[in-house]
């Protein structure tokens, strides 16, 4: 069992749960993931690795409550407990020796790039971060990035830091030159902009795939995905994969597989059916 | 023997059956296919039993269970003794005695099988299996005093808690680690309720931790630990960890939504109890036609899985004839039963789907047999201009696995074949001292039984090894 130690929400539907796993906090690497397991009869969720106290033997994972496996975690309070936590999972990041590196994480997206911005300003490598939100309230992790280098706010609607997309913002800072590396995390549309900004720029880009997943260490094949036109699984070849290389409409496309489980899931809990668990 | 019978009499006893659920009833439920045997039918079958000087079923075994001694026993009702017995040869007889291809192993070698029909041996290790679960306290598990060594397992699977067993039963303290969140591996993920209930895994691993074995699920190796920090803690290792990565057709369209790997299909119904949904939270997609890609027991189960939750036409599309499908007679048998269409001598081409790439068909070519290949099987051969489109909403790929690189990637002195799999000695020792492989990382995609035997083996090499290995001063990296 997982103790909750502490739980902060930080957008309108995304938490943050910090959560006892001495062993993994000790020594998960940028890029790698858990997969969650609440309790008997909820379903397997792939999340990242955002932060990690070795010491108080916890790690922080961020969470975008947009189903019902997700509200059911978010719905956890301090003192309960998780029943199943299995990591770290997944390749680490591969982090640049020397040079800079440009970060853009979106939305949720913000908390994935958080730990690899760790890695990079640990090797002594400048980091400039980009993040966005539809708004002011929908930015996360800013304090936390602004501890490891440089960032750059964007809001949809100007409501706070730059107006515009985060995108806008990379394209400005890329023509600037000297980014040698990019790490770009968040929805799928953003990351397929941002690698279409660097491709002709010949910035290499590296970026976390979220696709469906079940055991998460290779057994089912479920989260696939096409990379240079090889098929590779994102649990044991990735997460993170070279974004000039990754097809993103066939990631886009697999996601949309269960949309109208998780519409009936979704009822079912607004209706007052909602449990933790089989009984 | 018992002495109602003589030889003569013996030999006019019919093959017992075992009663199932009415196929037009079973095909829309999740329980268990076979009923059992009543306890007047199981002695009686066990009379059948020739006790033969020379037994050939006994080397058909993978796992060398003395057959002729259990019957015996069984046949005179002593149940305690034959379940003792049993047991002190195989440690999940429950499971076996429903999975196992009996008719190419023991039953195959039964003298009887040469004018009639073969012992139920298959039937009767079920029987005994079952009833000792049910009698734990006249069968208790004899432990050898302890020898103070400690020895990880990894992998819960068949091949792993046979090892577990063996090694406890000998002394040793054992700590299995699970990657999953249940133990049981296969027996859980993959083989479906109808065939093997939960039940009798969870019986079967609870016996084990009763005489002391510890599980440790949500612990992945090659990740949470390395085979190398595993060495640093514990005297000996066995790695059972599977098979792995599943293999795809490598066909057109074959990532449109509705083409699942055997893998993933199983592991959202069975593991996961998706045919539940929305009471279990994980989603599976309900094909109205399902075509499942293969013609091994992996296929029968999703075939069979796919009409039970609800598929109007659940189709087997499988590139040689009946009877060259590795599946056990009995799952064939079963899954015609159930109104399992078949298609024989098919190949499929590419995966077929409409404007917003969900599956609408598989494509497919005539095959004909041609000169046998390499495992001795008649090579497939195409039937130009063949083609044709089987209209389905779902495709399960049941093809094969390739061995899981999460574990030996993260272990490089483990020295590995050309597929990836652990090379092992006739001991079952890796190129690591007193790490020993077995199962599918070892053999590629084999079968349950095989993967138990070769945990038994290697558990009596182990405890061999532990006699003279030297032993270690213990850092406590691994937590358990």
């Amino acid at each position: 069992m997982h103790e909750i130690i502490a739980k902060q929400g930080l957008s309108p539907n995304v938490t943050r749960l910090d959560v006892k796993a001495p062993r993994i906090a000790q020594i998960r690497q940028p890029g790698q993931f858990v997969i969650v397991h609440l309790a008997e009869g909820a379903e397997r969720i792939p999340l990242t690795i955002a932060d990690a106290d070795p010491e108080r033997g916890t790690i922080a994972l961020v969470i975008q409550a947009v189903g019902k496996s997700t509200r059911d975690l978010v719905a956890l309070e301090p003192g309960q407990a998780i029943a199943g936590i299995a990591g770290p999972l997944g390749k680490p990041t591969e982090l640049i020796e020397k040079g800079r590196a440009l970060c853009v994480g979106g939305g949720v997206g913000t908390a994935v790039v958080h730990p690899i911005a760790q890695g990079l300003k640990r090797r002594g490598i400048p980091v400039h971060s980009i993040i966005g939100g539809r708004s002011r309230e929908w930015v996360i992790f800013e304090p936390e990035l602004r501890q490891l280098g440089e960032v750059t706010v964007c809001t949809d609607d100007g409501s706070y830091g730059r107006k515009g997309f985060v995108t806008d913002a990379a394209r400005e800072l890329l023509a600037a030159g000297g980014i040698d590396m990019v790490y770009a995390v968040g929805p799928v549309p953003m990351m397929r902009a941002v690698v279409n900004l660097t491709r002709p720029l010949g910035v290499p880009t590296i970026v976390s795939l979220n696709p469906v997943m079940v055991d998460g260490t290779g057994m089912c094949g479920g989260c696939r995905v096409t990379v240079g036109g090889q098929t590779l699984f994102a649990c044991v070849d990735g997460p993170e994969f070279d974004g000039h290389h990754v097809d993103f409409d066939g990631l886009m496309d697999r996601l949309g597989t269960y949309r109208e489980f998780e519409q009936r899931a979704s009822q079912a809990c607004e209706a007052g059916q909602c449990r933790v668990g089989l009984h | 023997m018992s002495e109602k019978y003589t030889t003569r009499e013996r030999l006019k006893i019919d093959r017992q059956k075992m009663s199932e659920q009415d196929p037009q009833v079973r095909n829309a439920n999740f329980a268990e296919v076979n009923l059992g045997l009543q306890e007047k039918v199981a002695l009686l079958e066990a009379e059948r039993c020739l006790q033969c000087r020379d037994p050939k079923c006994v080397s058909g075994c993978p796992v060398m269970v003395n057959i002729p001694r259990f019957l015996d026993l069984l046949s005179e009702g002593n149940l305690a003794g034959a379940a003792q017995s049993l047991l002190s040869d195989n440690a999940l007889p429950s499971v076996t005695g429903r999975v196992c291809p009996q008719e190419t192993q023991c039953e195959i070698e039964c003298i009887r099988g040469h004018k009639g029909l073969p012992v139920a041996v298959g039937y009767l290790e079920r029987y005994v299996g079952d009833w000792a679960q049910g009698h734990r306290d006249q069968v208790p598990m004899q432990v050898a005093p302890a020898t103070g060594r400690r020895v990880a397992v990894v992998g819960a699977g068949p091949g792993g808690l046979t090892a577990a067993g063996e090694l406890a039963r000998r002394g040793h303290e054992v700590t299995v680690f699970e990657a999953l969140h249940k133990p049981g591996g296969v027996l859980v993920y993959g083989i479906p309720e109808f065939r093997l209930p939960k039940k009798i895994v969870e019986d079967e691993v609870s016996r084990l931790e009763q005489a002391g074995v510890k599980i440790v699920c949500n612990t992945v190796i090659g990740r949470t630990y390395t085979i190398q920090e595993l060495r640093a803690e514990f005297d000996a290792i066995f790695i059972a960890n599977g098979a792995g990565l599943p293999v795809f057709m490598n066909v057109p369209g074959e990532n449109f939504k509705g083409v699942y790997s055997a893998n993933e299909y199983l592991t959202r119904v069975n593991l996961m109890s998706a045919y539940q949904f929305p009471r279990a939270d994980t989603p599976v997609l309900l094909g109205r036609r399902v075509a499942t890609v293969g013609g091994g027991n992996v296929a029968m189960d999703s075939a069979r899985t796919a009409k039970r939750i609800g598929a109007e036409a659940s189709m087997i599309v499988y590139r040689r004839t009946r009877k060259e499908m590795p599946a056990r007679a009995e799952e064939i048998h079963h899954a015609e039963q159930e109104g399992i269409e078949f298609e024989f001598l098919v190949a499929p081409v590419e995966v077929v789907g409409n404007e917003k790439r969900w599956v609408t068909g598989l494509k497919c070519v005539r095959m004909k047999l041609g000169e046998p290949d390499a495992s001795g099987r008649a090579r497939p051969e195409i039937i130009p201009g063949s083609e044709f489109v089987i209209p389905c909403d779902v495709v399960v790929v049941a093809i094969g696995t390739r061995a899981n690189p999460l574990l030996t990637a993260t272990c490089p002195e483990l020295k590995l074949n050309k597929w990836g799999n652990i090379v092992v000695d006739e001991q079952g020792m890796t190129s690591l001292p007193g790490v020993f492989a077995g199962g599918d990382i070892v053999r590629g995609a084999a079968t349950v039984i095989l993967a138990m035997g070769d945990g038994k083996r290697a558990a009596a090499a182990m405890d061999e090894y532990l006699k003279t290995a030297p032993r270690l001063s213990r850092s406590a990296a691994v937590a358990v």
